[in-house]
Formats: structure tokens, C-alpha cells, sequence
């Protein structure tokens, strides 16, 4: 296939671990032409990122590339080049952007400064000249005041805004490829959508090559042609990103097709039973306090605006938003972990107070919280069932072996395996400790759990059995539910009823059906189209799953 | 093996040189009155500034001691003052440490001024002053040394109770209902335990060598007691004539550090269950 000119082509690409150690990815044929996109698609451990970080030869020690792999860009080998070239292509040729724009942006650095870092190391160009240049790429991806942001240092940029400027730095040079690592997974679906937009328009008009690594099947069909599913370290499934999935062949793609975000059958659950409202929130008002100064403190943030809230017995409801719209921060003083500055909360009638009495005692039992991160919520010095019989502890009537007794049911509950007691947080896997930390939000038997992105930060696959977890405890003990999320494919599924909320205030409020079918706000309808995008190629998917997940959203 | 059947991780070739080396100074401290040879305040003149022989196994000093006798005992003194400071140090320190970190707010304020002050000297001037007050003895070089270190463990302490403060876990333990003692003493504190182990091995060198300092500047341990650091600054005027008797010493010390800290990082190893695979 010598005629096509392929900016990429990657044969028999494995990678292990030291010369004989485990194999993270093994046997991987791919070839991407020029400008081009193609997607690498699985879960994590799945090997996406060690392959695509083989590419540029940035593979974290002990891993290697095997000398059999063949990764050829623009003619040259890149597994046998010598660093010396590694390094000249690196930039120029293939750029690269990652995840975490927190973390891959230079905090000490202004934005100026690391802009011109690349093009003073790969074109021999004047100071004038290179600030020229960022200045037309600023202006370019429409960032505000270009020559401003040019001083400014990453920390004064949301996250969406440091991905763009990340992007603008790299498609610079102009490169050939552009390897893009998961670049939307840590923002809001409404910024996801802008942020990938540019990605496409920059990398045409360059006619630049995109290589793009993610888990979400659903948004690689919408941008991307041609798909490679890994699973394992192998490619299961490659070819046309709708084909694969609207008719996915291997058995992994299918799962994988599965968990996509589908609304759970029959209707809401609410409306039965009368209305019994268990959590009352009447005009809350959440103060972040400003900085301690010399004399006093500088002005405070206000993050929750007056907002009405109830909450009844046994729903779930879903507050969604963008991220800073103080969704969690609501979520945080209902469990005390915040002090709202103003308005009345109620829990059962009697106000929501966290005294340390008997009476505060029992209602920190009653009212749990389930973290985002699964990791940095679970004591990493504690065993698993210390964990979650520590809330047990509280409860004098219990001795130690009714609480064993309590744990271990509550082990089978949430589906952990009796033998994973003894092990601490870092030996799981990340959706065993979002069960763990599930597991000790319902030791105590609360009447109200808030959780806040409990899966967001999980595969797909994981995601979704984690939510279907969450749905049949709560069917079967009946505890309310605050689903804190910014991913509706998510809310769909375990939502009675909907409020979104946008800088602080509450702008709508509705069963799921209404809020997703009918959305009264602009601010919702702007939310749903950026989940649509994603989702609507995958609308013919399953014909038979009943009522397509928002497309009914698509007329009004 | 050993160590497995007790529940611990195997043990690597480090830490068993750290075990051998401070086990070995251990079992010289308590058993030196009758390991060493001879009486270490005994004059011999006839062995003055003598190097190795069959009477004298490691020779002579000045006035004819035997430094074998005088190494041993002094490794008691050394030893015991070292572990003695270390651990006044670190744990006032940490209870510091953890209240200022923990509480924050005023109690954060004031004990970080005070905190901050007591940094602000060289740690030796300090344990000047302090001597000066206490008076040139082997409790009072503990107590001197423990309070200027100690500033530094506080510091240290806090920062690390600041950054795990911050975690969910510490946020989902008030959730659970737990007070702010039991959060406390449960969760923040074992996290701490890490940088304290790193911390303490560390200052257990600096401790020997401060003492040997303060020995050298005459507000050590009282001579004719012998310490380590006193051995090696009394010895100075004779490093030309006979090196042994400043070498040996220094040797001493140095093996000691190294044991220290072999053993420190195994320790922290051990009780970090992410070591335990």
C-alpha cells in the first residue's frame, strides 16, 4: 500500500513491560492517511495509550516496544530512530495534546512563554515574529484579548479554555499527526463539544492527521470515520466508527455498545405513592468566603443563589449543570459538609442541623454522601471492611460481631466478593471501590444518600453496572436520592425527576420525560443538544430499545 | 522468611543491613559495661596516642583510655541521647503539627508564629541557648536539641495534615458522624506517618552530629564521660600523630546514619500498605 500516502502506519506494534514481562499491547496494525482522523476506543487498560504513546516514542520505563513493531511516520522508523530524531519530529512533525490541561500546562509559566517554546525550538524565527504568531492562533480559536492571555498564567483559565489554548499550542507547528489522548474526558459535556469542534476545524485547515484516544464510543462516532476497538491490548474491531457501532461483530464492541447511556425502561417511579417531601431546601443561600487579608476578608464567592428544592421520600432526583454552576456545592451542605449562609433546610419537617448530640448523631446516619473519586475517598490505610463498618461504630447498640455480621451483608449487597475484605483501596479496581464507598453510604440505612458524579469517574462498562447497582438498592430500601451529575446519559437512567441548575440558581425542574422531552429553558436545551450531538448518530442502534435516549428533544 | 511469619513483607537487602546495623547498636548500648575491656576513665600513659595492638584493640587516646572501651560506652551515650531527642522531637512535634494543621484558624495562627520564631534560628544557636539554661548534661542536651528540632517536624506535620485534610476521605469520616478527634486520631494521622518516619530517620543523624557539635564546643556531654562527639573534638589536636583515635569515632558515626536511615526507609515501606503486594 505504497501509493496511498499514509502520515502513520503502525504494524505489529507490541508493547511489554521490560524485554519479557507483561504485554500491554500486542500485535496492533493500524495506518492513518494524511489528514485523516482514526480513533483508538477501549476501557482503561486496554493499552490505547501505550500505543499511542509508543508513536512518539514516550513510553513510561519499563515499557518498550518490541523490535519486531514497525511505526513508520512520513517514511522514517520511529521504534529504531535514534533520540536525536525522536526528538526533532516530536513537535514539529507529530504534536500532541493530553488529558489533563491542569496538569500539562506549565503553572509557572505564562501562556506567552510556552506558546513560543515549540516554535523557538523548531523554526528559526524572531521573538516579534513568534508573538505574531500567537497572537493570530489566540485570536484564531477566539480567545478573548489575545495579547492579555499571552501574560496570563494557566491557573486564570477554566478548563475548557486551557484545553483550547493547549490545542493552539500545538497546531502551531503545524504538525503532521496530531495525538490526542482522551483531550475531553475532564470537561463538561456543553465545553467537550466546543473543545472537539476546534480540534476538527484547526487539524482541516492544516490538513494535520488526528490520532484520538478515548473511551466514549458515542462521541468518536460523531467526529470520527474510522475506529479501532482495543480490548486488552489487542484490536477487536476495527473499520467504519457507525458500523461498528450499529452493528458491532465482536462480543467486547457489543458491551461496549450496551453501556451507552440509554433511558432505563418504564416510566418514572414517582407519582405512586403521594408525595412525601423528606428533604426541604427553601432559599439557600452558599457562601465560599474570600481570602483571609490583613484586616478581614476579601469579597466571598457566592456559589448557591437562592434556590428551592425538594427532595421526597424514596426519588431520585438528578441536579445537573455545568461544572461551577454549584450543583456539588448544594449537594455538600445537605450533608453538612458546607454551612449555607442563608435560607432553611429541612429534613422529615425538623430543620437540617448537624448538632453533636444524639439527635445530630442520627441524622448523620440517616443522611450519606458517595464521593466523586472512589480513590481519594477511601482511607488508603484502612482495610476495605473497616471502611465500611466504621460508620457501625457510631452505633452503640452494635457490638463486633453484629457489625462482621452487618458488613458481610452488606458485602453481598453491593456485589463485593467476601474475600476482598482484607485488602486495602490501592488492590481494587475502580469500580470495586465506588461499591466500597456505596457500601458504606448504606451500612447505616439512611433515608437519603446524595452522590455526587458517583460514575464519573469510571469506564463505561463499569459505569453501567454501577448505576444499575445504585437503582436496585434503592428499590429495594427505599432511600432517596440527590443524583449530583453533568452527564445525562447518566441521569437518564437513574432519574425520577430533573433540576438544572446554571450559575447557582435552579432555571428548571420537572419528572425526567418532561425535563428530557420537553425542555422549557435555554440553558437545558443547550445542555441536551451537546449530549444529543453525541448521541444521536447511535439513534437507529437499537431499534427496539423503545423511546430513543433525546432525540425526542430534537423538534421542540 | 522470618519476617513473613510475622506478617511482614519481605525483607529487602537494605533494610536487613539497616536491622543488623541498629540491632547491632542496640545490643552495644545495653551490653557495653560488659562488653568493653576495660574501664574507659582508666589511665594508661604508658599507652598514650598507641595505635591497634593485642592490649589495646582499636589503641590508645591522649591519656592512654582504650578507645575500644571508650567507643562502646560512648556509643550508649550517643545512642541513647540521639533516640531520645528524635523521639521528644518528632512527637511533640507532631501533636503540634497535627493541632495547628487540623484546627487551622487561630490555634493555627499563633502556634505557627511561635512556630516560625523558633525556626528562624540556626538550630545549634538555639541549643546554645538552651543549654546555657539547662546546663551541660546528657538530659539537658536532650531536651535543648529536642526543642530546636522540633520546629522543624511541626512544619513538617502540618503541611502534610494540610494536604490530607483536603481529601474526601477525611470529608466523608464527618459525614460518617465521626468528631473531629476520631477523624483525628483514625484517618489523618497514619496518613502523616510517612513523611514522620523519613523525618525522624533523618534527624536522628543530625542529632548525633549536633550532639558531637555542642560536644566540640564544650556543651556537650561533660568529659571525661565519653560520647562520640566528644571523643572526636578532644582528639583534634592529635589527628596528625594518631588518626585512629578521631577516625574511629567519626567511622561510628557515620555507620550509624547509614544504619538509621536503611532501617527508616524499610520501616516506612512496612507500614505502607501499598508495599505490601
Amino acid at each position: 500500500m505504497a501509493g496511498i500516502e499514509n502520515v502513520l502506519s503502525v504494524e505489529n506494534l507490541s508493547v511489554r513491560m521490560g524485554q519479557a514481562g507483561l504485554t500491554v499491547v500486542d500485535g496492533l496494525d493500524f495506518s492513518l492517511p494524511a489528514g485523516e482522523m482514526l480513533a483508538l476506543v477501549g476501557e482503561s487498560g486496554s493499552g490505547k495509550t501505550m500505543a499511542a504513546r509508543s508513536v512518539l516514542g514516550l513510553l513510561p520505563p519499563p515499557f518498550v516496544a518490541t523490535p519486531e513493531s514497525r511505526i513508520r511516520f512520513r517514511g522514517t522508523d520511529l521504534v529504531s530512530a535514534p533520540p536525536e530524531t525522536l526528538r526533532q519530529i516530536r513537535g514539529a512533525g507529530i504534536g500532541m495534546v493530553f488529558q489533563e490541561p491542569m496538569v500539562s500546562l506549565n503553572p509557572a509559566m505564562t501562556i506567552g512563554r510556552q506558546m513560543a517554546e515549540g516554535l523557538a525550538l523548531h523554526r528559526k524565527l524572531g521573538k516579534a515574529e513568534i508573538r505574531d504568531m500567537s497572537l493570530a492562533m489566540l485570536e484564531r480559536i477566539r480567545i478573548q484579548d489575545p495579547a492579555r492571555c499571552l501574560a496570563a498564567f494557566p491557573h486564570e483559565f477554566s478548563g475548557g479554555m486551557r484545553q483550547r489554548i493547549m490545542l493552539a499550542s500545538v497546531m502551531l507547528l503545524k504538525p503532521a499527526l496530531l495525538i490526542a489522548d482522551e483531550p475531553t474526558t475532564a470537561l463538561d459535556t456543553l465545553i467537550q463539544r466546543d473543545v472537539l469542534d476546534l480540534m476538527v476545524e484547526l487539524t482541516q485547515e492544516n490538513n494535520t492527521a488526528v490520532l484520538l484516544i478515548s473511551h466514549d464510543l458515542g462521541m468518536v462516532a460523531h467526529y470520527v470515520r474510522n475506529v479501532v476497538v482495543m480490548h486488552k491490548g489487542r484490536a477487536v474491531e476495527q473499520g467504519d466508527s457507525r458500523a461498528v457501532l450499529h452493528a458491532p461483530k465482536h462480543d467486547y464492541t457489543r458491551r461496549l455498545v450496551d453501556a451507552l447511556p440509554r433511558r432505563s425502561a418504564g416510566g418514572s417511579r414517582s407519582g405512586g405513592a403521594p408525595a412525601e417531601p423528606l428533604i426541604e431546601l427553601k432559599d439557600v443561600v452558599i457562601d465560599y468566603p474570600g481570602r483571609a487579608r490583613l484586616f478581614g476578608r476579601a469579597a466571598g464567592k457566592r456559589a448557591v443563589h437562592g434556590v428551592d428544592l425538594a427532595i421526597n421520600r424514596g426519588e431520585t432526583l438528578a441536579l445537573v449543570g455545568a461544572s461551577g454552576s454549584g450543583k456539588t456545592t448544594l449537594g455538600r451542605a445537605i450533608v453538612g459538609l458546607v454551612t449555607p449562609s442563608g435560607g432553611t433546610m429541612a429534613f422529615r419537617g425538623a430543620p437540617l442541623a448537624y448538632r453533636r448530640d444524639a439527635g445530630g448523631r442520627a441524622l448523620r446516619q440517616a443522611i450519606q454522601i458517595v464521593f466523586q473519586d472512589p480513590y481519594s475517598s477511601l482511607d488508603p490505610r484502612q482495610r476495605i471492611a473497616g471502611i465500611v463498618g466504621e460508620p457501625l461504630k457510631l452505633d452503640p447498640a452494635l457490638d463486633r460481631a453484629r457489625r462482621q455480621a452487618r458488613v458481610a451483608e452488606v458485602f453481598a449487597e453491593v456485589g463485593l466478593a467476601p474475600e476482598l475484605a482484607d485488602r486495602f483501596p490501592h488492590q481494587l479496581s475502580g469500580g470495586q471501590r465506588q461499591r466500597v464507598a456505596i457500601a458504606r453510604a448504606i451500612v447505616s440505612r439512611p433515608a437519603f444518600v446524595v452522590a455526587d458524579e458517583p460514575v464519573s469517574a469510571l469506564d463505561m462498562t463499569v459505569q453501567k453496572q454501577i448505576l444499575k447497582l445504585f437503582r436496585d438498592l434503592q428499590a429495594r430500601y427505599g432511600f432517596a436520592c440527590l443524583f449530583v451529575s453533568h452527564d445525562l446519559g447518566a441521569v437518564e437512567q437513574v432519574a425520577d425527576r430533573v433540576a438544572v441548575m446554571e450559575n447557582g440558581r435552579i432555571v428548571e425542574t420537572g419528572t425526567r420525560d418532561d425535563v428530557f422531552d420537553r425542555p422549557q429553558h435555554a440553558y437545558t436545551r443547550r445542555l441536551l443538544d451537546a449530549a444529543m450531538l453525541l448521541d444521536r448518530t447511535f439513534a437507529g442502534a437499537d431499534g427496539a430499545g423503545g423511546p430513543r435516549l433525546l432525540s425526542g428533544a430534537a423538534g421542540s | 522468611m522470618i519476617a513473613r511469619a510475622f506478617g511482614l513483607p519481605a525483607l529487602r537487602f537494605n533494610g536487613l543491613i539497616g536491622i543488623l546495623v541498629v540491632g547491632l547498636l542496640l545490643l552495644v548500648a545495653v551490653f557495653g559495661p560488659w562488653l568493653a575491656p576495660y574501664d574507659p576513665l582508666k589511665l594508661d600513659l604508658m599507652a598514650r596516642l598507641q595505635g591497634p595492638s593485642a592490649a589495646h584493640l582499636l589503641g590508645a587516646d591522649e591519656f592512654g583510655r582504650d578507645l575500644l572501651s571508650r567507643l562502646i560506652h560512648g556509643a550508649r551515650t550517643s545512642a541513647w541521647i540521639a533516640f531520645a531527642t528524635v523521639v521528644f522531637a518528632i512527637v511533640f512535634g507532631t501533636v503540634v503539627g497535627v493541632l495547628a494543621g487540623f484546627l487551622r484558624g487561630w490555634t493555627d495562627r499563633i502556634l505557627m508564629m511561635v512556630n516560625d520564631a523558633l525556626l528562624a534560628f540556626p538550630g545549634l544557636l538555639l541549643a546554645l541557648g538552651f543549654m546555657a539554661v539547662f546546663g551541660a548534661s546528657r538530659n539537658g542536651i536532650i531536651v535543648a536539641l529536642g526543642i530546636a528540632y522540633m520546629p522543624v517536624a511541626v512544619r513538617v506535620v502540618r503541611g502534610t495534615v494540610l494536604s490530607i485534610r483536603e481529601r474526601e476521605f477525611v470529608e466523608a469520616s464527618r459525614v460518617i458522624g465521626n468528631s473531629g478527634i476520631v477523624t483525628m486520631l483514625r484517618h489523618v494521622l497514619p496518613n502523616c506517618l510517612a513523611p514522620i518516619m523519613v523525618l525522624a530517620t533523618t534527624m536522628f543523624g543530625w542529632v548525633v552530629l549536633s550532639e558531637s557539635a555542642l560536644s566540640f564546643l564544650g556543651l556537650g556531654v561533660p568529659p571525661p564521660a565519653p560520647s562520640w562527639g566528644n571523643m572526636l573534638s578532644t582528639g583534634r589536636p592529635y589527628i596528625n600523630q594518631a588518626p585512629h583515635i578521631i577516625i574511629l569515632p567519626g567511622l561510628c558515626i557515620s555507620i550509624t546514619l547509614l544504619g538509621v536511615n536503611l532501617l527508616g526507609d524499610a520501616v516506612r515501606d512496612w507500614l505502607d500498605p501499598k508495599m505490601q503486594d
